[in-house]
């Protein structure tokens, strides 16, 4: 990790908040491959290092207002992933220091090919129909916002806040 | 639904606003200092004599310390909402209370003859104020601790006892209109364990209600 990665991932990380999907999603990939790399480190067997991730991006999407535009974004990514990956394996019953240092220090590892881990799928499957279809098909299927709506004969909006508070629940529930 | 899946997701979600954090917590603090005011008014109100004690030396000390609390705690509150922001910078700040406040005593205890200490340390009104500090901070205190719920604290018995502060800070200000026990020592005694038990509350509270 860089100064030049801190300035990157910020200036996604800001377009994303003002919409910018694109962005957005590769700002989650980047902070995705590093927490994958710091968990593997860390956290040792037993733990589904998938499955910190996707708590991890979830905590992340649930929180995003709390970042300040002007304020470093690495101290606040890593901040959220180690609180995150102490909470995860507080619940599993083990305890583990994790140091932020440990987060810095990390060069983000290449995605390969990641298991599908079964906790976002249980709270997937947990919400009410109306946004378990939607998420299904914007996440799983890789369908547009517009291709969903289509398919649904849903207008956008509903579509957007069907997904939308799928998301916030699937968040909230694993926690 | 693999991590793709839920990037994918998750960003096409990247337009939904969320209402700006400090708006929420600036709005959490103003509730919690009106609830603070309105159960102090309906319960107990201002000392008679409030114009004349606002003339000694000792009744407005009392506003020094409690003020320097409240703001000192409210700026903690408010730092310790955000992932990775350092505490370091607000933290000394709590100290300036407990430093103010040692100084009075140790000017009270010139100022007082060694028979007389005792007296001042008891009051007249430590049930009183063992019984409203905390009654008066009950619900600054929740509001205080709803409004962090909308933050992301990542050490949240920390940040509930932050709560417990800043609510005990709101709370001893407008008991102290009420009190006419104004010596130092008193204060220094029956503020600080009113305080300590709002701010176990709100630690205790934080524990279990700011986890995210």
């Amino acid at each position: 990790m860089t100064e030049a990665d801190e300035a990157d991932l910020a200036r996604m990380f800001r377009a994303a908040l003002e919409g910018d999907e694109q962005a957005y999603a590769a700002f989650l990939e980047r902070v995705a491959a590093l927490v994958r790399a710091v968990t593997r480190r860390k956290a040792g067997s037993g733990v589904d290092t998938e499955d910190v991730v996707q708590e991890t991006l979830l905590a992340i999407h649930l929180k995003r207002h709390t970042w300040r535009p002007d304020a470093p974004v690495r101290p606040w990514i890593f901040a959220i992933a180690r609180y995150k990956l102490v909470d995860s394996l507080r619940r599993r019953g083990r305890r583990v220091e994790v140091d932020i240092a440990d987060y810095a220090e990390t060069l983000a590892e290449p995605v390969e090919d990641v298991a599908s881990p079964r906790e976002v799928e249980r709270a997937l499957d947990e919400l009410p129909p109306g946004q378990r279809r939607v998420v299904a098909a914007v996440g799983v299927e890789g369908r547009s916002i517009g291709e969903a709506a289509a398919a649904f004969g849903m207008n956008e909006t509903a579509v957007r806040v069907a997904l939308h508070r799928g998301l916030a629940a699937i968040a909230r529930g694993r926690r | 639904m693999d991590t793709q899946s839920l990037i994918r997701a998750l960003s096409q979600d990247a337009a939904a606003g969320a209402a700006r954090l400090d708006h929420r917590l600036a709005l959490g603090l103003a509730l919690a200092a009106g609830l603070a005011a309105i159960v102090w008014f309906v319960l107990l109100g201002p000392r008679q004599d409030i114009a004349e004690a606002l003339t000694t030396v000792r009744f407005p000390f009392k506003f020094v310390v409690t003020l320097a609390l409240a703001v000192s705690a409210a700026l903690a509150w408010r730092r310790i909402a955000r992932p990775g922001a350092p505490l370091a910078t607000v933290a000394p700040l709590l100290l300036a209370a407990p430093v103010l406040l040692a100084a009075g005593v140790v000017m009270e205890l010139f100022a007082v003859p060694e028979g007389q200490r005792m007296a001042r340390l008891i009051g007249t009104n430590a049930t009183v104020c063992l019984t409203f500090i905390p009654l008066i901070g009950a619900l600054p205190l929740a509001a205080l601790l709803a409004a962090l719920r909308n933050g992301a604290p990542t050490r949240p018995t920390l940040a509930g006892a932050f709560c417990g502060l800043a609510a005990g800070g709101l709370a001893a200000t407008f008991y102290a209109a009420h009190c006419i026990d104004d010596s130092p020592l008193f204060v220094a005694t029956w503020y600080t364990i009113a305080i300590g038990m709002l701010t176990l509350t709100g630690a205790l509270g934080g524990r279990f209600l700011l986890r995210w």
